[in-house]
This record gives C-alpha cells, sequence and structure tokens, in this order.
C-alpha cells in the first residue's frame, strides 16, 4: 500500500510539530508525522523542569507543558496525520519511506518533500575512551533523566557528574530534589558548557561543586560503580600527573554533549557540516538534495526549544511550497563561512531567489569563551552586520537577523567572525 | 531456583568451552549439568576477546593448540549455520614491514602447512596494498590465511548452550562451585552455591579460576594467571577501513595488536597482554588503550578515532607451558581437565569438545547415541537482515517485531522478548545485548537501555529494581528515596 503525503516529517518533537503547523499554513494539503516514541514532543517530555518558551509563549513552561500547546494544535488540524510508535527504517532519494510499527507492519510511504527532525543523541561513554571497567551506574544524562522523570526510578544515590552540558546540569539539580546525592558536577574545559542561568540555578544554589579543567581517569567498581578517579587537566587537556583524586559515588552520569542524529541523512548522501555534525542546509532549511528539508537538533544543537520551533516552521513553509510547486529556484548561491573564533554558523549559504527577499537569521557558535568582542558579517569587504558583545561563550549560541535588503545584495561569499 | 541433586557429568564454566562440551555431551545419552557462577553464560574470556577465527599457523606443531584449531576451524564450518552461530570467512593477513618479519612470515607458512593449514600464500607488496589500501606503505608483504575469519564469541557460545538445552542438558546458573568432592581417589560430586550435585565426572572449564576449581579437588598441577588484554570498538561507519583481519608480524609472546572487522560490522583494534594478578580485574587504562592504539597504528596509520564507540578489557587464562591443558587428571579420578585455554579457544572449542568426549569414553563412561539429537537451533529471527517483504510477514505473526527498541541496531521487542525467552535465556541487559545486538550500536544502550530494562522486568515478572546489567549484585535503578521514607513510616 501506498500513502501520498505532500510533507512527510520524520520526527515528532518540537521541530517536527511546528514544521507541521506550518506546512499547513502555507497550503501543503495533507502532512504526515512519523514519530517513534508513543506520543508527540520528543524529549520534552522528560524534561520537567521550567524555563521553556519564554521566546515563544512569553511564558515559562515545563517541557511537557511546552510539547502540550503543540500537541494540541497538531491534532486540532485534521489534515495532518500522525504515527506514533513508528519507524523509519529507510529513506530513499526519490522521497519513498520506510516505516514500520506493530500495529500496521511495514509502511510504504510517498512524500513530495521530506523534512528531517530526528533531534540528536548524547556522546557515549565509548566516545570519550574513560578508563575503567564496566560496573552498573555508568549513564548518559538523558537515559538517566528519562528514568527519573517518566519511569519513576533513580541511577543512583551518590552521584557524579562529567560534563557540565545543560542535560548535567538540570540532573544535578533533579536528583538533589529526588534525594541523591550529587558528590560534583566535572568539566573538562575551562567554562561551563552549559546556560549560566543553569549554572547558577541548578549547582550554586545547591552548593554543588564544579571542578572546571577537570576530567575523570578512571571508573571503579566491578559489578556496580563505586567511585571515580579524577584529575586536573592543563591547557591542552591532558591530564596533569599528580593530580588524581578519588570520589565515592554508586553512579556516573555524562552530559558530554550532544550529536545530531543523522542516520538517515547519510543513507542518502546528503552533504553534511563536519562541525555541526548535521547537513548543510540553506535559509529554507533545504539540505543538499532538492525536496529535503532539515530543522532542529538535528540540523544543529540548540539551546532552546523556542529557536527549535522557529526553525521547525521555516523548514515546514519551505517544504510546503516545494510540495505546491512555489519554492522558488536559487539564482545564484552565497556561501556563509564561520571563521575567526566563530565555530559554526547555520544555514550554511543562503539561496538568492528573484522573489523579494526575506531577511535572514543566522546562527552562530564561538569556538571559546570571548569577552568585549565585536561580532562582524561581511561579504566581499563589505560590512553587513556588526555587534558588540561583552560576552561570547560556546554553550550559548549567537542569534542575528540579517535585513532583506542586506541579503539581497550579497554575491559574495559572507563570512561570519569576531573582532577584538 | 533449585538444582539437580546427581548428574553423570557435571560441567564447570558456562563459556565457549564448557558449552561446546556440554553441546557435544547432549548427543549421548547422558545426564549433563552445566555450572555457572555467573547469571549468564559466556561471562568471562568468552565475552570479550578478538571473536577471531584463527586459520591455526601460529601454535607449534603437534601442540594441542595447533591441532585443535586447525580441526575446530573446519568443525565451524559443518555447525556454524546449524546453531546459527554467526561467521564471516573473510581471511586474515598477517603483515610485515621488515626483513627479518618476512623471514618470520615464512617461517609461519612452514608451520602453518605443517599444521595443515590450507591455501596460506605470501603475498607480494603491491597486491597487500590493493586488497587493503589503508595499511601502512611500510608493508613488504603479508602472509594470507584463507581459512581465518571473524565470529562472534558470546554467540558462538550462547548458541551452544542453547542447543545443549533443547538436548536436555540442565544449566544452573549463579551457581560457583565450592568444591569439586573425591572420595578415595575418585571424584563424587560438586558442591556448590545452591546444594551439591553428585555426579562421577567432573569436567573442569572454569577458564580463569580452572586452577582454584582443580586445586578444591586436590589436582595442583597448574596454575591460571590471567593476562589482560584491552580492545577499541568503533562505529560501523567506519568497518570498511580493512576487509580482512589485520595482524602485525608475531612475537614470541602475543600475535599482537590487530585491526580488524567484527562479524556484525563493526571495526577494532587490540589487544595488548598484559600479566597481572586479580581475575576480576577487567578494567581499561589509558596506558593500556594508548599502547594499542599506537599498536594498531603500526599496521594502519590513519584509524578514525573519533568514530571509537566503546572500550573493553578481557582475560586470557594463560598457564605456564602455553598449551592447552585437556587431559583426565593425573591424580583425581573422574576429574577432566579442559583449560588453560587461551587463543586460539575460540576456534579450537569444538575440537576440545570431541577431544574432552574421548577422554570421557577412555574413563569409562558410557556414551551411547540418543536418537533424538536435535542438531539445529531455532531459527532466530533477525529484523534488520529481513527484506522488507519478509519484515512485512514476521509482524504479521507477531506486532512485537514491529517496535523498534534499538534504534541504532534495528532491534525489535519482539527479538528481545525471544532472547529472553530462548532455551539458554537473557536474564540481564547485557544478556540481553549479547543475543541481540540491542544496545551494541552507536548510542551503547543510551536509549534502549531503559527500555530493555523494563521488558526484562515485564518478561521475568521481576521489579525494575531487581533487573540487573550482568553480573549477580549489577542492579541498575533504585527506587526514588521518597519511596522508602514513606513506607519506614508506616
Amino acid at each position: 500500500m501506498m500513502n501520498d503525503y505532500d510533507v512527510v516529517i520524520i520526527g515528532g518533537g518540537p521541530a517536527g510539530m511546528a514544521a507541521a503547523l506550518s506546512a499547513r499554513k502555507t497550503g501543503a494539503e495533507k502532512v504526515l508525522i512519523i514519530e517513534r516514541d508513543r506520543e508527540l514532543g520528543g524529549i520534552l517530555q522528560q524534561c520537567i523542569h521550567n524555563g521553556f518558551g519564554l521566546h515563544r509563549f512569553k511564558e515559562e513552561l515545563t517541557g511537557p507543558g511546552y510539547a502540550g500547546r503543540y500537541i494540541k494544535m497538531v491534532q486540532a488540524d485534521p489534515s495532518i496525520d500522525v504515527l506514533l510508535d513508528t519507524m523509519v527504517l529507510d529513506v530513499e532519494q526519490d522521497k519513498i519511506i520506510y516505516a514500520v510499527n506493530p500495529k500496521q507492519g511495514m509502511l510504504t510511504i510517498q512524500a513530495k518533500a521530506v523534512i528531517f527532525t530526528m533531534g540528536c543523541r548524547e556522546r557515549t561513554r565509548g566516545a570519550i575512551r574513560i578508563a575503567g571497567g564496566r560496573a552498573a551506574g555508568v549513564f548518559t544524562a538523558g537515559a538517566a533523566q528519562r528514568m527519573v522523570n517518566m519511569e519513576g526510578f533513580l541511577p543512583g544515590k551518590k552521584i557524579v557528574i562529567l560534563g557540565s552540558g545543560d542535560i548535567g546540569l538540570i540532573m544535578a539539580r533533579r536528583l538533589t530534589l529526588e534525594g541523591a546525592k550529587v558528590q560534583a558536577v566535572l568539566e573538562l574545559m575551562p567554562y561551563s558548557n552549559g546556560l549560566t542561568r543553569n549554572v547558577v540555578q541548578c549547582l550554586e544554589d545547591f552548593d554543588i561543586p564544579l571542578h572546571l579543567s577537570h576530567t575523570i581517569v578512571k571508573v571503579h567498581g566491578k559489578e556496580r560503580v563505586t567511585g571515580v578517579t579524577c584529575a586536573k587537566v592543563d591547557e591542552n587537556r591532558a591530564v596533569i600527573p599528580g593530580s588524581e583524586f578519588d570520589i565515592e559515588c554508586d553512579c556516573l552520569l555524562l552530559s558530554v554533549g550532544l550529536i545530531p542524529e543523522n542516520e538517515l541523512s547519510r543513507t542518502i548522501d546528503l552533504a553534511m557540516d563536519s562541525l555541526t555534525s548535521g547537513p548543510i542546509v540553506d535559509q529554507f532549511r533545504q539540505t543538499s538534495l532538492p525536496g529535503f528539508f532539515a530543522a532542529g537538533n538535528v540540523v544543529h544543537v540548540h539551546d532552546l526549544v523556542d529557536f527549535v520551533s522557529q526553525e521547525g516552521e521555516i523548514a515546514g513553509n519551505a517544504a510546503a511550497k516545494y510540495a505546491l510547486g512555489q519554492l522558488p529556484k536559487a539564482q545564484r548561491v552565497v556561501d556563509i563561512e564561520a571563521t575567526g573564533g566563530v565555530r559554526t554558523v547555520v544555514p550554511q549559504h543562503l539561496s538568492i531567489t528573484p522573489e523579494s527577499p526575506e531577511s535572514v537569521r543566522l546562527f552562530m557558535r564561538v569556538g571559546k569563551p570571548e569577552q568585549r568582542i565585536t561580532l562582524v558579517i561581511e561579504s566581499a569587504g563589505k560590512m553587513l552586520y556588526t555587534r558588540k558583545l561583552a560576552v561570547a561563550k560556546p554553550g550559548e549560541m549567537i542569534v542575528v537577523e540579517l535585513p532583506a535588503d542586506k541579503v539581497c545584495e550579497c554575491t559574495n561569499k559572507i563570512t561570519v567572525s569576531l573582532v577584538k | 531456583m533449585t538444582i539437580p541433586t546427581k548428574a553423570d557429568v557435571v560441567i564447570v564454566g558456562g563459556g565457549v568451552v564448557g558449552t561446546a562440551i556440554a553441546r557435544e555431551l547432549s548427543k549421548y545419552d547422558v545426564d549433563v549439568v552445566l555450572v555457572e557462577k555467573e547469571p549468564d553464560v559466556a561471562m568471562g574470556t568468552s565475552k570479550a576477546n578478538s571473536g577471531i577465527l584463527h586459520a591455526g599457523f601460529d601454535a607449534k606443531p603437534g601442540s594441542l593448540k595447533a591441532k585443535t584449531n586447525v580441526r575446530g576451524n573446519k568443525l565451524y564450518r559443518e555447525i556454524y549455520q546449524d546453531l546459527g552461530i554467526d561467521i564471516k570467512f573473510i581471511g586474515s593477513l598477517v603483515v610485515a614491514t621488515s626483513d627479518e618479519e618476512m623471514a618470520t612470515l615464512n617461517e609461519l607458512q612452514v608451520r602453518g602447512r605443517e599444521n595443515g593449514v590450507p591455501g596460506l600464500e605470501i603475498l607480494d607488496k603491491e597486491t597487500v596494498l590493493k586488497r587493503e589500501p589503508n595499511l601502512t606503505t611500510n608493508v613488504m608483504g603479508a602472509l594470507w590465511a584463507p581459512t581465518g575469519g571473524v565470529m562472534c564469541p558470546f554467540g558462538a557460545t550462547i548458541a551452544f548452550a542453547d542447543n545443549a538445552v533443547v538436548n536436555g542438558v540442565k544449566i544452573c546458573t549463579e551457581c560457583p562451585v565450592e568444591e569439586i568432592v573425591v572420595e578415595e581417589g575418585k571424584v563424587s560430586g560438586v558442591k556448590t552455591a545452591k546444594g551439591f550435585i553428585a555426579a562421577k565426572y567432573v569436567i573442569n572449564a572454569a577458564g580463569l579460576f580452572a586452577d582454584n576449581i582443580s586445586r578444591s579437588a586436590g589436582d595442583n598441577s597448574f596454575d591460571i594467571k590471567p593476562r589482560k588484554g584491552e580492545y577499541v570498538l568503533f562505529d560501523k561507519t567506519v568497518a570498511n577501513l580493512v576487509n580482512t583481519v589485520i595482524f602485525p608480524t608475531p612475537s614470541k609472546v602475543s600475535k599482537g595488536i590487530l585491526v580488524s572487522p567484527t562479524v556484525h560490522g563493526n571495526l577494532f583494534i587490540g589487544p595488548n597482554a598484559q600479566d597481572i594478578d586479580d581475575k576480576g580485574d577487567m578494567d581499561t587504562s589509558p596506558d593500556g588503550l594508548q599502547e594499542i592504539i599506537a599498536g594498531a597504528r603500526k599496521t594502519v596509520p590513519n584509524l578514525p578515532l573519533h568514530a571509537s564507540i566503546t572500550q573493553f578489557a578481557g582475560l586470557r587464562a594463560a598457564t605456564g607451558d602455553g598449551d592447552f591443558v585437556i587431559k583426565a587428571s593425573d591424580s583425581v579420578s573422574g576429574m577432566i581437565q579442559a583449560a588453560g585455554i587461551q587463543s586460539p579457544g575460540l576456534t579450537a572449542a569444538p575440537a576440545i569438545a570431541e577431544i574432552v568426549i574421548g577422554i570421557l569414553q577412555e574413563q569409562g563412561l558410557i556414551l551411547t547415541k540418543k536418537a533424538n539429537f536435535n542438531s539445529q537451533n531455532r531459527h532466530k529471527v533477525k529484523f534488520h537482515e529481513l527484506a522488507h517483504n519478509e519484515r512485512a510477514k514476521v509482524i504479521a505473526q507477531n506486532p512485537l517485531y514491529g517496535r523498534i527498541v534499538c534504534r541504532c541496531e534495528t532491534v525489535t521487542e519482539g527479538e528481545i522478548v525471544d532472547a529472553i525467552h530462548a532455551p539458554c535465556g537473557a536474564l540481564t541487559v547485557d544478556g540481553v545485548k549479547r543475543r541481540t545486538r540491542a544496545g551494541m550500536g552507536r548510542c551503547q544502550g543510551g536509549f534502549c537501555g531503559p527500555r530493555v530494562t523494563a521488558i526484562l522486568a515485564r518478561e521475568l515478572n521481576i521489579p525494575v529494581t531487581e533487573v540487573r546489567k550482568d553480573t549477580t549484585k549489577s542492579y541498575l535503578f533504585f527506587d526514588k528515596i521518597t519511596d522508602e521514607v514513606q513506607s519506614n513510616d508506616e
């Protein structure tokens, strides 16, 4: 059986739901969201803390609260079909999608446009090669979050967290509130990778020590974790001999980075950005393969769900236009390059179309913390945009709106950089 | 769970050797009990090794290693399909980078021929690099062994165990042996933590602990010294770095650090060789990992370290003189040693089993073939290997095959439930992993771990807090602390 849709969205988290609603608004008649979990909302469903939606709804919502608003909107639209508990197995370049679920078995779906919104996953212990045994009690922070918040179990009672990404910080607070003792948070870099507000609200408010420039050199324990050996690292992130000390714990949580989940993108050979680990996209979030779009954490890992939703809308709108044959062809393509202290930029290029230009939002991350610095966006020696920044941190994305008139002026490569 | 009070033969140890012997014995009309101290089979050396089907050119001609290696390699070809053991016959290369090493290749070729290894050939530099373009350009030549390959070590162990159980062997897990009881120089039974099993014959296949088991019976004729080997495993995306098993030219003590595809399409490097004292020490170390990375780079310089997904260590059960100990005990009648089985033990296991059966007969055990021996394991559904129409068919039979639990390896809930209820079923999260590959992928169980835990709890009818990772006390999750406080108040 073949199911035909204008726009098929793979992943029903915040990016996917926003994309579906936006695609409908633009005029797509049949839209499908395929979600592998048993409900829509993605990772938001396990993020029961608040702080979501400040930009979007001008309110402080919990993760499930934020997801709930979008789920209601999706459910209110009878032209958005949702397949839950359904895993996409294969996507072909001609936009045929093979999926599976227990109720309908194997499904074959034909789309006119496809949007990838698969989100991201956590880096594991293996990826960072911590020595020691393989005792029970080592979890990624997100897996622990799911166990605590959704299943109602604790991953440990005496906890050390490696990595100061936001999930690690949030879990430090969450586990403390659950009565566990969080012994310490260790961070390899000389600065936290999380949002400043999370460092304050999740660690400082609970007197949880944050050891910067520290790592774990060994995990102890044969059956269950019994402790970790920590050490200080130098500016090259090499362990300083003699600086080792032990912390007793029964659980090690890892919050050592998120990786966009692009297994499907790779099977159809989308051009990828090695720094974001996501597909290369233009301002419409169209990938290197026409009719395939991507949005949210699958493109680059965001800090705020509000921006994820926004990116979903951009992709949904463009994908609907593509499906309806209304997405204008690019007259020329202008690359955007991150240089001089800026590590990543999305979109990676602009498709300049003959239509009346629209302003473009650029999302950037810096490579290392900087103070009193100027962000410069220029093209062919011409300044397009500058902004003075008191501080710039890798953990906090910089968002810049490039005005429409500047966008249509560009003919040559655009560079974004930091200038002292 | 109660254990049998008597048996004709008790096998101590549920590694690849113990289970291969159990399977071989299950062809005959005898009561066999296998006792294993851990909650699963394949929990020692059999779970953490290189997973190589060795061709058999390494061992000294005439040694037990040489005989059982070549014979075992042949036997697997006869049984692997019946048992559902994953093997790929991709061949192996021993790479030489100096004149001295080239001379060693010649020695290996001569030795291999003497051992009866077919098809050995020394390839020149050009041919080697054509086959393996990612090898070091310092390569001068390589010994090609077409009968080499890669296989799943724990998969083989579990397959032997499943088939043994189907044919009547009882496997008692979490049943550590306290003593082999000997009366008047003869075995009278095995004292375990769960009770006494009367038996006239005991097979000591206790791996790293075989010397302890032997000593408990009064036979102190050998010692097992653990020799640690560390590994790094890489993502499937980089598996095509090499096409065959790449060995460096061996030294006197070790076959050296390999670079090889795994049978399931990953890539690994390792092992090093480090003599240690603690038989429970399977820790990896920063120095050890550096050592294997440096070692692997000697044959394959450009390692994709960014794509490593896990590291682990395993222990070889090394003996003093280096050869396998497969014989009737000199001092205790009825005890048969299958000990000191280090590399190439995985390849040799089915041949070791044959030898042990022969020794049992020599010792007076009467073995008559069963009429109804079932040589085949039930066919396992492997969803990710199926074509779309075959997938539809299995889901129609059981909708649980339509729910993907492990996204990285595309493992379904149906396969996990099958693994739990198999003849030698999984009781732990790692047991599920070794049977289905759920959790073996690039996210290393980050996503599916909690779900596999929940499925285990449901299928075994135990609370989530009693689900274990692998060993007896490796509990994964605790009840929330607030709950405990409440229950204390009551």
